[in-house]
This record gives structure tokens, C-alpha cells and sequence, in this order.
């Protein structure tokens, strides 16, 4: 299961740089929101899967799951959602200003 | 703490002081409290002479980093002595001429400020015995002179010379360091004394010849002898007390001082010698040369400056054969060019100082120093004239000045090395005493042009600036004094020699009695008829100077090694731009392909050299069908985002992973993950699709073929890394998890979803943090949305 689940990190991931390296800003912004799907479930499989139950002490089972990359994932979720709704922004003013979606087109003067 | 480290400090803390007190005392009396400075330490300097005289040394040490073996180890000998009583006897002198020569609308709490960070940087440099703090002082001259030749720094030149210096010196500052370390590599210490005694067995090590040149480059780039005289003509654009202190008095004597300090450790080996006597000799000749041609009396005296230095490097070159001999006639032979290399040393300091006042005092009364617009001043400035008399003949070597003993002693010095010839000087030696008079005769030539071309000739008032009139009599105090040493030498200069010269050169060639009695007169010897000569040719070269003064138009004049110096910045700033633009695009997608290969390549090859790669799946959890099913389907979106033709189908695929990852937690027993991770996925979406609204349709990418291919290696790549490594760690548990600590959620933070209590409380400043990020984040998004775009804005900030 981790094997897998890591094999999909490795794919994940592999298709977010490649986004990344796009020069849409639309395919960069959706790189990377890949990407952090792709962390979000490294970090959950690092805890290990599956070893016990969902950490609800209410449930008053004899093991409960790893709950501390739970608790990272959960801020970076936000975070990221933070992020990628700032560039999302950053991006269409970028447009309303510079005419251009395109990375190299937005490109600076020679000597800044 | 000892005196000695005090009177280091002492400049350094009038420094720290002078912006405090320019507030109380303004620009008029802030150079008095200056001049308190040097006077109290040449009044110090000056009472430790009877105890060197005695043959005495004192050492004072204070720890700085004695783990690594760095301490502030002063140590006070006669060499030492000799350059701190010109440092400080000069720097009253130059203080106090330029109390009168400033303008008051100079920014003389900078002056004042550099120019004692300098005095103390100098006297830290000869008063060190540790090398690396000698360094570190070295350094701090070279960025003191750079402010002071900077100081006026509206001026195109000022900026370039100083960059010039500082580019040159700096330079060979760090070939100097870098000699330092291998001396220290040999013999395990910095000390200079200990390491005078160790160097003996270490005479065969590979690294004894290239410290040996290292230290040569530092003291030759500081003293500017050729080919890096350069930097000195361009350092003229300081302001002239400047010149006369730094650049011709001390500062360019260091690298002299660092010759003598060193001619201990290295002295009595043929590449010493010959090295600096020839450099020495090059330096002199090339300078006295060049300095005929110029107009400028600046540069006349910068060029007169390095030909000068280049005849006390030379002197010290021959006296370091004195250590090669075990006869103890055969080294005092040569030890007494050391002994006239520390008489000129001083001599030079007087005449050229007072030189460089006389100038500026002409260029401070009538606007120029341009010999060309100059002549017959006499009339007007006749004390002025006096003093330009006397500094000139002296540096000519006419008796009654003090220049005269010691250029005397410097012939004695080349024709000694004809009667005892050491490391091969029978074949070529014959050359030394030839280029010596050779350029003693220039030397004569240009020193007549500072007198007769200024003060005498023709008046011509149309091409001056002001009417010549004598300055204020505080300007003429100093050149005074120096006049009144200049002759007091001349009569009187074994009071100098017994009780500093002597003492001095048995520190610099130690066991050979290099001392003699300084006398005018030696009969008639070859040094006399040398100087008669000198007299003779000189005084026919000089009238006839309108004759042969083209020959300096057969020099190409794009031969130069200025020329050099700024092809070698200009290819060098070329070529750094040209290298620097070729990976600094501006591209966005290229510096992420940087971030990338840089990330698998060192995390990748970290993972294959350290053996950390490790494949076993033993321990993983059985998948079920569900999971499978819904690791497939990921992929597959995922890889379909890749092919995407419309971005309205990219974002719904985006949508599939976001759900799926849902799903996951679900599935992996997280409960409030996928809550969130629900919730937040629909905002993304629609936060999308509203973006969408507003952007281009996508439109197809005209990416070249090879990006293509090496965006999908990088990806593909970086993919494989995080695989790997995610394996490797998946593979083994380091250490034990401490998860187990918050299972006890209940007791010690009250709650019963474990995941809930960690971010509430165990962690809560984490999500305070957070909470701030996406404030952050909202007021970026808020503040974008309402900025006004293009033209609008533009007037808005003009207003």
C-alpha cells in the first residue's frame, strides 16, 4: 500500500515540475496545487497507513493512526489554498496590466 | 592593558569620537582635536627612542583568538619605531597643514575621521607581530586610503583612482595573506619573530618559494613598484595633505616596512635579492623617467614618489645578501645598504612631504599645479620658494640637504655589490651601479622642473586662476619644520643614526653590524665622481630638455600599463555580464529548471553516495481494491492534466485529484483532512473558474521541441528523487515516533480528537501563524484587486 501510495507521490509530483516549468501561468498555478496534493500525501504516508483508527479518542480504540501529520497536513492544506488563491490573483492582475498570460512575455526590462 | 596596545587604539577611538564632536565643536576646531591625537602619540613614540637606542624591543600582547593562535601581539623594535614616528610625526605635521588647506565646505568630519581610522590602521600594521592581525590592518590602510582618495567624490577620477588602488592593493593584499598562511602551515605559528627562527629548517619546503613571492606581491602592489605603479599617479586625486601623508610618507612605505620585517625569514637566498633589487631598480629608473614628462606637479611627484620607493626597495634587496655571508665583513658590506635604506626611508618621508605641501600650497593660491601655466612665482611666494628649494635639491642629492648623505650611500651601496659579488653578480652586477646613476640623473632633471619651472621663468597671470599671494601662515608651519629637518639632518645625522638606524638594521639583518658612521665627505671615491656627475649631466640634461623632451613620444602611448589595467576591468566586467546573462534570463521557467536539477541532482546523488537507497516494502499495509482503483485513477488525471487541450478540463481534472485525495483520507481514517480538503478543493475550483473569466482562452504554446524534451527529463527526474527517497525512508524507522506523547489528548489539553487538540493546542502558535499567513495572503489578494493599473497609478504617484 505505502509502495504505491508513493509510486503515485513519484507521479504526482513528476507531473506537477513539469506544469511547474510551463509557461502558462495557469499550468504554473495548477503545477502547483499538484504539488501539493502530491506532499500532502508523502507526509501521510511517512506516519505509516492504516496501523490503527481514526485518532478519536471517543472511539476508545486499542490503536489509533498517526495524528501528527494529520495535524501538519491539515495547516498546509490552508496554506496552500492561501497561496494558490494569492497568485490566482497575482496572475489575473498580471494580465489586466501586462496583456499576457505567458511567462516570457512578461519578462522585464534587460537591466533592471 | 599595555601603552603600546593604547596608542594603537587611540586613533581609532578619536575616530569613533569625531561625529560627536563635530556636533559641539563645528568645522574650525575639529582639526585641532585631531592634531592632539598624533602629538600625544609621537610624544609617546618619541620617549621609547632612548630604550630601542639601548637595543631594546618591548612586546604587549592582548588574546583575540587564542584557540587559533591569533592574538594582538604588538611588538615595538627600532624598524617599528622609525615607521610609528613617521606615522605620527608626519600625521601632526599633515594635520595640521590641513587645518589651513580644507576649505570649510569639505566634509571634514570624514576627512579627519579617514585619516585617523588610517593612522591607526598604519600603526597597527608596524607595530604587529601577528601575521594575520598585521593582515587585517594592512587591509584596513588600503580601504582608508580608498575613502581619502575618494574624498571628493563628485569627481569621475577621484572614484576611479580610488577604485584603482583599492583593485590593486586588495589584490595583492590577498596574494600576501595567502603567503602568510603557507608561512604559517610550515612553521605553526604567526608570529613573525618565531617564525624568523623556525624558517631555517624549512628552506627546502615546497612552499617556502611561493610564500616567499606571495608576501613580495603584497609588499609590491602596497609600495608600487612596477608594473603596479600604476595605481599611485591616480591616487593624486586626493586632497594634497593626503597625498603628502598616505602616498608618499607611510602608507607607501609598508610594503618597504613589510620587505625589512620579512628579510629575516627570507633574506640570504638569491631569489630575495634578486627579486627586489631588480624590481627595485626598475621601479627607480621607469619613475624618475616618467616623472619628467609630466605637467601636472602631482604627478610629477607621484612618479618621483614611486621612483624613490623603488630605490629604498632596491637598498633593502642588496642589504638581504648581508644574511648569506658568515664573513663579518662581507655582510656589513652589504648590511650597510640596509642601514641607507632606513636613512633614505626617513629622508624621503621629509623632503616629499614637504614637496606635496609646497604644491599644494601653490595649487591652494594660485588655482593650478599645471607646470605649463606656472613660472616665475618667486617674486610672490618667496617662503614658499625656500621650502621648494629645499625639498628639491635634497631629493636631488645636492649637499647641504639630507637626500644628499643618503642617495651618497645608495651608490656606495651598488658599486659594494661589484666588490663583493653574491648570487651571481659578477655577470650582471656590473648593471646595478649604471642604472642607479642612470636614474639619479633623471632624478636631478625633475627635480630642477619643480623649482625653476615654478617659482622662476616667465609670470604670466592671464593663466592662473588667482592672484599669487603667501597663504596663511598656519600653512607654512609645517613645511617649515620639515625644512628646518631637512638641514638638521644634513649636520647632524648620526644623533639619528645611533639611536634609530643602527638599532633598526640589527633587527632587520640580524648579527651583522651594519652601522657606520654617516659623514659628508669620503674623499675621492667613485661615489663622488658619480654624484659630480649626477650634478653635471643632470643640470645639461635639464637645459636641454626641449631637445630630447620627445623622446617620450616614441612610447606607444597604447602600450601603457594603465592601458592594461582598464582593458583587463573592462573584459573582466564584459565577460562576467556576458556569463552572468547567460543563465540569469529572466525567464521564470528557467530558474525553476535550476531549482529542480539542482534539487536531483544533490539530493539524488546524496541518496546514491551515502548508501541511504534502501527498497524494502515488508512492512506495507495490504491495499485494497478501493485503493488501487483510486491510485489509478489519480495517476490518470494526473497525466491527463499533461494533455489537457482547454483549461476548463485541466481544472476539472485538478478537481479529480483534489476529490480523490478526499477519498484517501477518508480512507486512511482522517477524518477532518477530508472535511477540509472537500471544502477547500470547491473554493479552488470556483476561485478558478471566476479567474478564468477574466484570463485567455489557452492558446497554443509554441514551446521548441528540445524545452519540451528537457522539462520532462527534469520532471521526470525530480518525480523519480522524491520516490526514491520516499522508499528509502518508508523502508526503515530511524527512531521511535512520537506520536504516542499526544495520544494523551484527554488529560493534557481537554479534547478527544487528537488532531484537533494538537492544532488547538499542543501546536497552537503554529496555527496562530497560520491563521496570520492567510491574513496575509487576504490582504494581498485585496490589495491587488483594488490597485489601479497602468497610467492611473502612474499619475497617482506623481502627485
Amino acid at each position: 500500500m505505502e509502495t504505491l501510495i508513493i509510486l503515485l507521490v513519484g507521479v504526482l509530483t513528476a507531473v506537477a515540475i513539469y506544469l511547474i516549468l510551463s509557461r502558462n501561468v495557469i499550468r504554473l498555478i495548477l503545477g502547483t496545487a499538484i504539488l501539493s496534493h502530491a506532499v500532502h500525501l508523502l507526509i501521510l504516508t511517512m506516519g505509516h497507513l492504516k496501523t490503527g483508527d481514526v485518532p478519536l479518542l471517543g472511539e476508545e480504540a486499542e490503536t489509533y493512526v498517526d495524528a501528527l501529520p494529520q495535524a501538519l497536513i491539515l495547516t498546509a492544506i490552508v496554506i496552500s489554498f492561501a497561496v494558490t488563491a494569492f497568485i490566482l490573483v497575482l496572475a489575473y492582475r498580471a494580465y489586466q496590466d501586462l496583456g499576457t498570460d505567458d511567462l516570457n512575455e512578461m519578462r522585464g526590462v534587460q537591466d533592471e | 592593558m599595555h601603552l603600546l596596545i593604547v596608542a594603537i587604539l587611540i586613533p581609532f577611538l578619536a575616530a569613533a569620537l569625531i561625529p560627536l564632536l563635530y556636533r559641539r565643536l563645528g568645522n574650525l576646531n575639529l582639526g585641532w582635536f585631531v592634531l592632539t591625537v598624533p602629538i600625544i602619540l609621537f610624544t609617546y613614540f618619541a620617549s621609547q627612542i632612548p630604550m630601542i637606542a639601548g637595543n631594546e624591543t618591548i612586546t604587549a600582547s592582548l588574546d583575540w583568538i587564542p584557540s587559533l593562535g591569533i592574538n594582538f601581539v604588538a611588538y615595538l623594535d627600532g624598524l617599528s619605531l622609525i615607521l610609528a614616528l613617521l606615522i605620527t610625526g608626519m600625521g601632526s605635521l599633515v594635520t595640521l597643514y590641513s587645518i589651513y588647506y580644507l576649505s570649510p565646505t569639505d566634509s571634514l568630519p570624514h576627512f579627519y575621521a579617514y585619516l585617523l581610522l588610517f593612522m591607526g590602521a598604519m600603526l597597527g600594521v608596524v607595530l604587529s607581530d601577528n601575521l594575520l592581525v598585521l593582515y587585517v590592518f594592512w587591509e584596513l590602510t588600503s580601504i582608508s586610503s580608498f575613502l581619502l582618495i575618494a574624498f571628493w567624490y563628485h569627481r569621475k577620477n577621484s572614484r576611479s583612482g580610488a577604485q584603482k588602488s583599492l583593485l590593486i592593493t586588495v589584490a595583492g593584499g590577498f596574494a600576501m595573506l595567502a603567503g602568510f598562511l603557507m608561512l604559517h602551515s610550515m612553521t605553526g605559528t604567526f608570529s613573525v619573530r618565531e617564525i624568523a627562527v623556525y624558517i631555517m629548517q624549512y628552506t627546502d619546503h615546497a612552499l617556502f618559494y611561493p610564500a616567499l613571492f606571495l608576501v613580495l606581491l603584497g609588499a609590491f602592489t602596497k609600495s608600487a613598484q612596477f608594473p603596479f605603479h600604476i595605481w599611485l599617479p591616480d591616487a593624486m586625486e586626493a586632497p594634497t595633505p593626503v597625498s603628502a601623508y598616505l602616498h608618499s610618507a607611510t602608507m607607501v612605505k609598508a610594503g618597504i616596512y613589510l620587505v625589512a620585517r620579512f628579510t629575516p625569514i627570507f633574506g640570504g637566498t638569491a631569489a630575495w635579492f634578486w627579486t627586489i633589487t631588480i624590481v627595485g631598480l626598475i621601479t627607480l629608473f621607469w619613475g624618475s623617467f616618467n616623472a619628467i614628462r609630466q605637467t601636472d606637479l602631482k604627478a610629477l611627484l607621484a612618479y618621483s614618489t614611486i621612483s624613490q620607493l623603488g630605490l629604498i626597495m632596491s637598498l633593502f634587496g642588496m642589504g638581504s645578501a648581508a644574511l648569506y655571508f658568515d664573513i663579518a665583513d662581507a655582510a656589513a658590506i652589504y648590511g650597510f645598504a640596509t642601514f641607507a635604506a632606513l636613512f633614505h626611508l626617513i629622508n624621503h618621508s621629509t623632503f616629499k612631504g614637504l614637496l606635496f605641501m609646497v604644491v599644494g600650497i601653490v595649487d591652494h593660491q594660485v588655482g593650478t599645479r599645471d607646470v605649463r601655466r606656472l613660472g616665475g612665482l618667486a617674486k610672490f611666494l618667496p617662503v614658499t620658494m625656500v621650502f621648494a628649494v629645499v625639498g628639491s635639491f635634497s631629493m636631488a642629492g645636492l649637499p647641504l640637504f639630507n637626500g644628499f648623505l643618503s642617495k651618497e650611500m645608495f651608490l656606495t651601496a651598488t658599486v659594494n655589490v661589484m666588490s663583493m659579488p653574491a648570487f651571481g653578480a659578477d655577470i650582471i652586477g656590473w648593471l646595478i651601479p649604471v642604472v642607479a646613476w642612470t636614474a639619479s640623473v633623471l632624478t636631478f632633471v625633475y627635480s630642477m622642473i619643480i623649482v625653476f619651472q615654478t617659482f622662476f621663468g616667465k609670470f604670466d597671470s592671464k593663466r592662473l586662476d588667482r592672484a599669487p599671494v603667501e597663504p596663511n601662515i598656519g600653512m607654512l608651519i609645517s613645511p617649515a619644520i620639515l625644512s628646518i629637518m631637512i638641514l638638521g639632518l644634513f649636520f647632524f645625522p648620526n644623533v639619528l643614526a645611533d639611536n634609530l638606524l643602527a638599532p633598526a638594521a640589527a633587527g632587520i639583518v640580524p648579527g651583522v653590524d651594519a652601522a657606520v658612521t654617516i659623514g659628508p665627505w669620503h674623499g675621492f671615491n667613485p661615489e663622488f665622481f658619480m654624484t659630480v656627475g649626477i650634478i653635471v649631466l643632470g643640470a645639461a640634461l635639464y637645459l636641454l630638455l626641449p631637445r630630447w623632451g620627445k623622446v617620450y613620444n616614441l612610447l606607444p602611448s597604447n602600450w601603457s600599463f594603465n592601458n592594461l589595467y582598464t582593458k583587463t576591468l573592462s573584459f573582466t566586467e564584459g565577460t562576467s555580464n556576458r556569463l552572468t546573462s547567460t543563465y540569469m534570463t529572466g525567464h521564470l521557467p528557467h530558474y525553476f529548471s535550476y531549482i529542480f536539477g539542482f534539487f536531483v541532482l544533490l539530493a539524488g546523488a546524496t541518496l546514491v553516495f551515502t548508501g541511504a537507497l534502501n527498497l524494502d516494502s515488508s512492512n506495507d499495509q495490504p491495499a485494497s481494491i478501493y485503493e488501487i482503483m483510486l491510485i489509478l485513477v489519480m495517476a490518470g488525471a494526473a497525466i491527463a492534466i499533461l494533455f489537457a487541450k482547454s483549461r476548463l478540463s485541466a481544472i476539472l481534472l485538478n478537481g479529480v485529484l483534489g476529490f480523490s485525495i478526499a477519498i484517501f483520507f477518508v480512507l486512511f481514517r482522517a477524518p477532518d483532512l477530508a472535511l477540509t480538503q472537500l471544502v477547500i478543493e470547491t473554493v479552488t475550483t470556483v476561485l478558478f473558474l471566476v479567474c478564468f473569466n477574466y484570463l485567455p482562452e489557452w492558446r497554443k504554446e509554441y514551446t521548441p521541441r528540445r524545452t519540451k524534451v528537457l522539462n520532462a527529463i527534469i520532471a521526470i527526474a525530480g518525480g523519480l528523487t522524491v520516490t526514491l527517497i520516499a522508499l528509502s525512508v518508508n523502508s526503515v524507522d530511524l527512531f521511535d515516533s512520537v506520536s504516542s506523547y499526544f495520544e494523551d489528548s484527554y488529560e493534557l489539553a481537554g479534547g478527544n480528537n487528537i488532531v484537533n487538540a494538537i492544532l488547538g493546542d499542543f501546536r497552537a502558535f503554529d496555527t496562530m501563524l497560520e491563521v496570520l499567513v492567510l491574513f496575509i495572503a487576504g490582504i494581498g489578494v485585496f490589495s491587488l484587486i483594488r490597485h489601479r493599473v497602468g497610467k492611473e497609478a502612474d499619475s497617482d504617484e506623481n502627485q
